[in-house]
């Protein structure tokens, strides 16, 4: 699969070289549009590596998720190791984990859009289908924790025969509009975004099956000029409306937290401190999958060490927002003088029985940011790729800690318990994983990951402006 | 049918200047098709103002006062039901849904209206019949000039496009009969 290397032909101008001297060049490769159109379709027609064995693993996995979730419903919750006072634990935690992954697509793809980092065109693809099937992997768990969750329906606003409405003055309604509306409009900018390149798939399909098969998913796009002046409208306004998306999931997901009385969960810090953790744990997430992606396909000279720098200096600014927020929340804690308050934080989290998670995240999520100092960690692939894992692992922590100590020990000493998972427990979390590489295999088979037309355009853009550097 | 000629070109500079010397002749209807988008190309093309925006907003606001007035009509009077005394109608606490309702339909708005400016999904169209066609997602750039102008001449346009850099120009949307004539 690797490429050969590149003819002198194609080497930077010296001009342009020295213009990018604060960093690798966005874009390394100076071939044909053709060439371009070809190799980035490549492995539609053809694969990848590894690809059919991959898929047979994610595949088995992903029913063995579906298993999990079968003997959950028909069995009970029982089958887990929630109880009373934790009611919400690995579930929930699962979830907001796997929905925060999600909001580095949307970050990448709309507000770097905004912001014009056209670094954004060559990982937006990627990025945003990882929002995607980190969505389907987050909306799992909100239902199976329900115990029946064929009547999850319930928390939407339908013409029931009940004569009944959802409270919409609860958190829950809110969580539900605001997943249902994160996933539709994350599919509807992947999908407008993809449309001129499933037109390049079809106009360079083998088969003829294959022609039909992206014709109809193209919607027989020729990209006219009128089309295209639409779409630029189009796909700026989903940017623009995607944008306030990524502040906004991840605070009304806080607000279910923020809103009850909870010592450790009753705090205005919350929207805020959800949103710089899930951006930090999603830039991770893009690393993670990244990373051997550009390694296996040999898209070295497309996905550059400039685009790891970026994305490792954003996390280093999200990761310090973050431990900011544990310094706070400790401080306020203490300040406060409440019993309840300094209870849980100095007491319960620091010292207590689940003390080992409380401190597992503090450490790492001081330590992995602060080696983005470091140029050897934010360009070196095999370093920010165990970075980027530590990251996830700590946030992990990080959400299962919050969740279970407030709820553990909560006003009353007689209502305090212990929380322990069961083995269905780690068997669910261990299938969402399953579930998301099953999908994400597909999407690197079936659909460009790599944008064409935005890849052009961005080669195009730096050829015009190379040539006035050079002043031709 | 539409029908008229449709010139390739090698790239979007030379494509620029044809359009602007066929606008020069007086031939106003036409479009360029191209693998990604060129701002030059479509300002030349002088295309109207994108409505995109305008369908958007409609969206946007359909979307925020039905999600607040379902809340405000379903809380505050069909099922209104007092929890430990707090207001029926309770501003703040409508407005999460309202922004979510707003987001989805703006969304929405905009990407049906884009669709339906673009006239998209289409099954077929005749320049798609020209076998260079399928370079225009690749790495060529086409101009289809209208016959519908009313400056429009086969011969006279073709020779403009040909003097002006076109690597090729053939005819589209013609009948067998039509393109055995010309």
């Amino acid at each position: 699969m690797r490429e050969p290397p590149l003819p002198d032909s194609y080497r930077l101008s010296p001009a342009y070289s020295k213009s990018v001297e604060d960093g690798a060049p966005v874009l390394a490769t100076r071939a044909g549009d053709a060439q371009l159109t070809e190799r980035l379709l490549r492995p539609l027609w053809r694969g990848g590596p590894f690809w059919k064995l991959s898929l047979l693993v994610t595949g088995g996995g992903a029913l063995f998720f579906f298993a999990t979730l079968l003997y959950t419903a028909l069995t009970g919750i029982g089958t887990w190791g929630n109880n009373i006072p934790v009611a919400w634990a690995f579930a929930i935690t699962n979830f907001v984990w796997w929905i925060g992954i999600g909001h580095a697509g949307t970050f990448i793809s709309a507000v770097l859009l905004l912001l014009e980092q056209n670094w954004r065109n060559s990982i937006n693809r990627l990025a945003e289908a990882m929002t995607l099937f980190a969505i389907v992997n987050a909306a799992v768990f909100p239902l199976i924790h329900l115990g029946r969750p064929w009547f999850a329906y319930w928390i939407f606003p339908y013409p029931s025969t009940m004569d009944l409405w959802p409270n919409f003055k609860g958190a829950l309604p809110w969580d539900g509009a605001a997943i249902s509306t994160y996933f539709t409009v994350s599919l509807l900018f992947w999908y407008v975004g993809l449309l001129p390149d499933l037109a390049a798939a079809r106009d360079h399909a083998p088969t003829l099956a294959k022609r039909r098969l992206y014709g109809i998913f193209a919607l027989g796009w020729r990209g006219s000029g009128r089309t295209w002046k639409n779409w630029q409208m189009a796909y700026l306004l989903l940017g623009g409306l995607a944008t306030p998306l990524v502040l906004s999931v991840h605070s009304v997901v806080s607000l279910d937290f923020a809103i009850t009385q909870l010592p450790g969960w009753h705090s205005t810090i919350f929207p805020p401190y959800f949103v710089a953790g899930a951006i930090y744990s999603g830039f991770a997430m893009v690393l993670t999958l990244m990373l051997p992606l550009r390694a296996l396909y040999g898209i070295e000279d497309i996905i550059t060490t400039r685009h790891l720098d970026a994305m490792a200096k954003l996390i280093l600014v999200t990761g310090t927002v973050v431990y900011y927020t544990y310094a706070v929340e400790l401080f306020i804690a203490w300040y406060t003088g409440n019993i309840f308050e300094s209870q849980l934080f100095l007491w319960l989290r620091l010292t207590g029985p689940y003390a080992w998670t409380v401190w597992l995240t503090f450490g790492l999520n001081f330590v992995v940011p602060n080696l983005m100092w470091f140029r050897a960690f934010r360009q070196r692939p095999i370093l920010l790729w165990i970075s980027s894992i530590l990251v996830n692992v700590a946030m992990w922590f990080e959400r299962f800690f919050l969740i279970v100590t407030s709820q553990a020990h909560d006003f009353l000493p007689s209502s305090w318990d212990m929380y322990r998972p069961t083995y269905v427990d780690g068997a669910i979390f261990l299938g969402t994983f399953f579930l998301f590489g099953f999908l994400f295999l597909l999407f690197l088979r079936f659909v460009p990951f790599i944008p064409i037309s935005e890849t052009k355009e961005l080669k195009h853009t730096l050829e015009v402006e190379e040539a006035r550097l050079e002043g031709r | 049918m539409r029908s008229g000629l449709l010139a390739e070109f090698a790239d979007s500079e030379v494509l620029v200047r044809a359009i602007r010397i066929l606008r020069r002749e007086g031939i106003v209807a036409m479009d360029a098709h191209m693998p990604y988008p060129v701002r030059d190309v479509l300002e030349a093309l002088e295309l109207p103002p994108s409505r995109v925006p305008l369908y958007s907003l409609a969206g946007g606001l359909v979307g925020a006062s039905y999600a607040y007035l379902l809340q405000w009509w379903a809380n505050g009077f069909d099922y209104a039901l007092n929890v430990g005394g707090r207001p029926l109608g309770s501003v703040p606490a409508f407005i999460p849904p309202t922004f979510e309702g707003t987001v989805l339909l703006a969304a929405f708005g905009a990407v049906i209206s884009f669709l339906g400016f673009s006239k998209l999904p289409r099954l077929w169209t005749p320049v798609a019949e020209v076998p260079q066609f399928v370079r225009a997602t690749s790495d060529r750039f086409f101009l289809a000039v209208d016959s519908t102008d009313p400056r429009f001449d086969f011969l006279r346009a073709e020779d403009i496009l040909l003097a002006n850099g076109a690597l090729s120009v053939s005819a589209f949307g013609l009948l067998p009969e039509e393109e055995a004539e010309r």
